[in-house]
């Protein structure tokens, strides 16, 4: 992040006097314009910051975070060492990982495609149809879902069965990737799009001149002018494999498919908030967070080393 | 361009064209069916669609689906809430974004590094589930909307966003406002706004769209129901399976009323998409703006 470069030379010889005459001048920026935000992040985020410490307490309501009983790595011990615990964890890393190697090339291949339509009227209708679906709500999306594969739904009608996909834990991974390839690919493709609409159109007539046919194109002009953005985004979303979101997973869930669709953050909010395990359910969440800083951490590292010592 | 290409066309590539065009109206039809399958659906008989599914003999169709749906107090409540969560949050979160981003954008603002780095943490980390919600609940903003407004309405991600975009304004501009006697104040609101309006659209899309879809927040501040937008609404009847009380209830056979169920799904999901489907042509052309806006690195 652009928080830990180093300063600019010029700005940091300023002296203590310099700097509060420019503060006092202007205290409009920080009043005005700085303050709201600061405060709402002080508050809403920062705040929670202190609550983490009910990860080492026997927390309860009326002797608050700071009088509850210490408990030290009590939770620690007990969610590393149960048997749910890893299968939660395992849900959550299998979730991410497949749905990133299955989800992730399918926009590059789109923007490649669409690339090849040189009608631009044809080729904008598609994209205002692809990406429709990402404006759709995760109740809507998961609602569709439920009502598609119900025993007595279009999808088992077609095939003459009557299969209850939703109870099933071996088919939940492969709905909640498919579902989402559906709702999110047609979006993720514009960064393609878009560089691939910027990429030389010089160097492509050049290859066509050359007689280069459709694919030696793709391979040595259209592929190297987004290898950047492919590599960048391939991170990125590698870096977010733990913090994969709640809506969806919670949405999908049923009593049945739970040994499959339970992932670290649905198991927080049932041991926590359904059930009142305060400390415990912070514990699990805070070591989730610490794992994905740990992950984003090495990430902006890797992107750093790649993009010329520029990271996020 | 058109024609050269038509003529430089040999087999292979037109082999490759042909997969290549398959696989994209493949891709095509999958995304267009399910939309157009629940559109139609909503429209049928409730036995027609449970016994043979979509018909096209128009003494199928009904508009009996939307008729409950739309006699429903809790649907047009739960509509009334997300038009107002989201109308409030788009203003709160869009003008507390900017204001921040404004002066974080300037190079000689002094305490900008300090600042930055206390933004930029908590996109990496944060309390977790628990914590938030102890604070919120000790806060006294249980069952209140600031719950839902406040905590999200700051966003990190989106003030870099428009901070690059501030930063790719000429400085010029403030220094000939500031000849002319404008402080920073009249400055943001006279010129920096109408120049930069192509962000405020995208950041304020975003923001209505992400409250309009959300449902976590809601689920676990609001109890009442009379607070509740419209995704709970819609989780009460498409994923927990039970629809609001009154819309079956005139309804005598448990076989029937399970198959109406089921048809108001359809129709529910049609008519929540309503506030989205209006703004989707009015914002598409900021589409690509707004990702050539997320593209420049902050």
């Amino acid at each position: 992040m652009r928080a830990f470069r180093k300063k600019s030379t010029a700005l940091a010889k300023q002296t203590p006097r310099e700097k509060l005459k420019y503060v006092k001048k202007n205290w409009q920026l920080y009043v005005f314009f700085l303050l709201p935000g600061l405060l709402l992040t002080l508050i809403f985020k920062y705040g929670p910051m202190g609550g983490i410490l009910i990860a080492f307490e026997d927390y309860n309501v009326i002797e608050g975070v700071l009088g509850s009983p210490w408990v030290g790595l009590e939770y620690f011990r007990r969610f590393l060492s149960s048997p749910d615990f890893m299968s939660y964890l395992m849900n959550t890393l299998k979730l991410s990982v497949f749905g990133l190697l299955w989800g992730f090339p399918i926009p590059i291949i789109l923007a490649l495609l669409l690339n090849q339509i040189r009608r631009t009227g044809i080729r904008k209708k598609i994209q205002l149809l692809i990406y429709a679906p990402n404006f759709i709500s995760v109740i809507v999306l998961c609602g569709m879902v439920r009502m598609f594969l119900s025993p007595v739904g279009p999808i088992n009608s077609l095939l003459g069965i009557d299969t209850n996909w939703m109870t099933m834990p071996e088919a939940f991974r492969t709905i909640y990737i498919a579902s989402g390839i559906w709702q999110t690919a047609g979006w993720s493709s514009i960064m393609y799009t878009a560089a691939l609409s910027n990429a030389s159109k010089d160097l492509e007539e050049a290859a066509i001149v050359d007689g280069a046919n459709i694919l030696q194109q793709i391979r040595y002009v259209q592929l190297p002018a987004i290898k950047n953005i492919i590599v960048i985004q391939f991170i990125l979303q590698a870096g977010n494999i733990m913090s994969i979101g709640f809506e969806k997973a919670y949405a999908l869930q049923t009593d049945m498919n739970l040994p499959a669709s339970e992932i670290l953050s649905t198991y927080v909010y049932r041991l926590g908030l359904l059930n009142g395990d305060y400390g415990y359910s912070t514990a699990v969440g805070l070591f989730n967070s610490v794992i994905n800083v740990i992950l984003l951490i090495f990430v902006n590292w890797v992107v750093k080393k790649l993009n010329d010592g520029e990271g996020l | 361009m058109e024609t050269r290409r038509k003529m430089k066309l040999g087999t292979s590539d037109k082999v490759i064209l042909g997969v290549g065009y398959t696989l994209l109206g493949l891709f095509v039809l999958a995304v267009f069916v399910p939309l157009v399958y629940v559109v139609l659906a909503s429209f049928m008989d409730p036995n027609v669609l449970n016994n043979q599914g979509i018909s096209f003999n128009f003494k199928d169709w009904t508009l009996d689906a939307y008729r409950r749906v739309l006699e429903n107090d809790m649907i047009w409540r739960g509509f009334a809430n997300s038009l107002f969560y989201s109308a409030a949050f788009t203003v709160i979160s869009v003008f507390v974004t900017l204001l921040a981003a404004y002066p974080m954008s300037k190079k000689e603002f002094v305490g900008r590094n300090f600042f930055n780095v206390i933004f930029v943490i908590t996109m990496f980390f944060g309390g977790g589930m628990i914590p938030t919600f102890i604070l919120i609940n000790n806060l006294h903003m249980v069952n209140t909307i600031w719950a839902i407004l406040l905590p999200g309405a700051f966003n990190v991600w989106n003030m870099i966003l428009a901070r690059t975009y501030f930063q790719s304004i000429p400085g010029e501009l403030r220094e000939a406002s500031a000849l002319d006697g404008a402080n920073e104040i009249q400055h943001f609101f006279k010129i920096m706004m109408p120049v930069c309006k192509p962000i405020i659209a995208v950041l304020a899309l975003w923001s209505f769209v992400g409250m309009w879809n959300s449902y976590f927040d809601a689920m676990i501040y609001l109890n009442d129901a009379n607070l509740q937008p419209l995704q709970l609404v819609l989780r009460s009847i498409l994923v927990q399976n039970t629809p609001q009380p009154g819309m079956i209830a005139d309804i005598q056979s448990t076989a029937e009323m399970a198959k109406v169920a089921e048809l108001l799904k359809y129709a529910t999901i049609v008519v929540s998409s309503i506030p989205l489907l209006i703004m989707y042509p009015f914002f598409q052309k900021y589409f690509d703006k707004g990702i050539m806006v997320g593209s420049v690195k902050g």
